[in-house]
């Protein structure tokens, strides 16, 4: 495993059912290809989203291709925002939320990065999918 | 502000937020997912475990690690806002000084909590309680801090007439009229708490 890593895919939902299915969908295609983390839920463990957790993913996800950021309701891109500013000054910029559905675009994104895809080409497979393609 | 002071300040606004959690909860079952108060509550209790720990810090030192406190244990989407005006605040306060040094890092901050939602005030938001607020003191008279809890209660409970843009309110449309926003009323807790302990540390000097 010289070669290069492959963009890292995070899934942040309010349900960490939810997330856990999205990441079991990523996995069926991609196998462990991918640095992937996936969490949801609040502190209590109820439903929510938590920037501790957020960081915490960003951080076990971390690929020095990048990261691409996959989000369910307006919380976890709260959240996520924050955990990234959170993130070393030298990996934020390689850090990006796609403006793209959960599920499809966390298997999308997952399945560009498997082919060893740059961070703005596995954002724009998973953006793809709002612009009706 | 001594520390005896500080330490009154942190107890009133957290037992102000705690105590109005059910409340909170009632006003995001209308419009929202329902647990804002149980999301503050949980973030308050927090800063109350600490609140000697705070008391004993430098002023920005103290909102700065309230700041993490609320971002570490609220959740969801007022995590973040709230984390954001503490440490926001907190970056801007060393380097001024007395209260209009406190009045430049809150307006500072409003302006980092406003990036941060991607929001304006008149969107029924709390940010609807902080500006108004913010302009109460800006104002600078002598009955500014006198009413800053009217001037909060009374911020909060226009949001009623406002429609969400933002939030999970905004998927209702229309239908979020006439409610008065949690994070509004949360925002409005806290200031008014801030207002009344400081009205009582004024007169006691």
């Amino acid at each position: 495993m010289a070669s290069k890593p492959n963009v890292g895919v995070v899934i942040v939902s309010h349900s960490s059912k939810v997330a856990e299915g999205t990441a079991d969908m990523v996995r069926q295609m991609v196998g462990d290809a991918v640095p992937l983390a996936a969490v949801g839920g609040n502190p209590d463990g109820g439903l929510g989203t938590h920037m501790t957790l957020v960081l915490a993913a960003l951080q076990k996800a971390w690929s020095e291709a990048g990261v691409v950021i996959l989000v369910d309701l307006g919380g976890a891109e709260t959240n996520s925002e924050m955990a990234i500013e959170m993130m070393a000054p030298e990996r934020r910029d390689r850090i990006v939320i796609c403006n793209a559905p959960l599920v499809e675009g966390a298997v999308m994104a997952a399945t560009e990065s498997s082919g060893g895809s740059p961070l703005e080409v596995v954002r724009h497979a998973a953006e793809e999918l709002m612009a009706g393609r | 502000m001594e520390r005896g002071a500080r330490r009154a300040l942190i107890v009133a606004v957290a037992r102000d937020v705690i105590a109005h959690a059910d409340e909170l909860n009632r006003l995001d079952q209308a419009i929202g997912d329902g647990d804002h108060g149980t999301n503050v509550r949980r973030g308050f209790e927090a800063v109350l475990a600490e609140v000697d720990d705070l008391a004993g810090m430098s002023e920005s030192g103290a909102l700065a690690a309230a700041g993490m406190l609320l971002l570490n244990n609220v959740g969801g989407a007022s995590g973040p806002l709230y984390g954001t005006l503490a440490l926001s605040m907190a970056r801007n306060l060393p380097g001024t000084t007395g209260i209009s040094g406190w009045i430049e890092a809150f307006g500072l901050a409003i302006e980092d909590v406003k990036r941060r939602g991607k929001s304006e005030p008149g969107q029924k938001t709390l940010l609807d309680v902080l500006v108004p607020v913010h302009t109460s003191l800006v104002a600078g008279d002598d009955a500014a801090v006198a009413r800053l809890a009217s001037v909060a209660e009374n911020a909060a409970e226009a949001t009623r007439s406002m429609l969400a843009v933002r939030g999970r309110a905004a998927f209702l449309g229309q239908r979020s009229v006439g409610h008065v926003d949690p994070g509004a009323r949360s925002a409005s807790l806290i200031f008014g708490a801030i207002g009344r302990v400081l009205v009582e540390e004024f007169d006691g000097k």
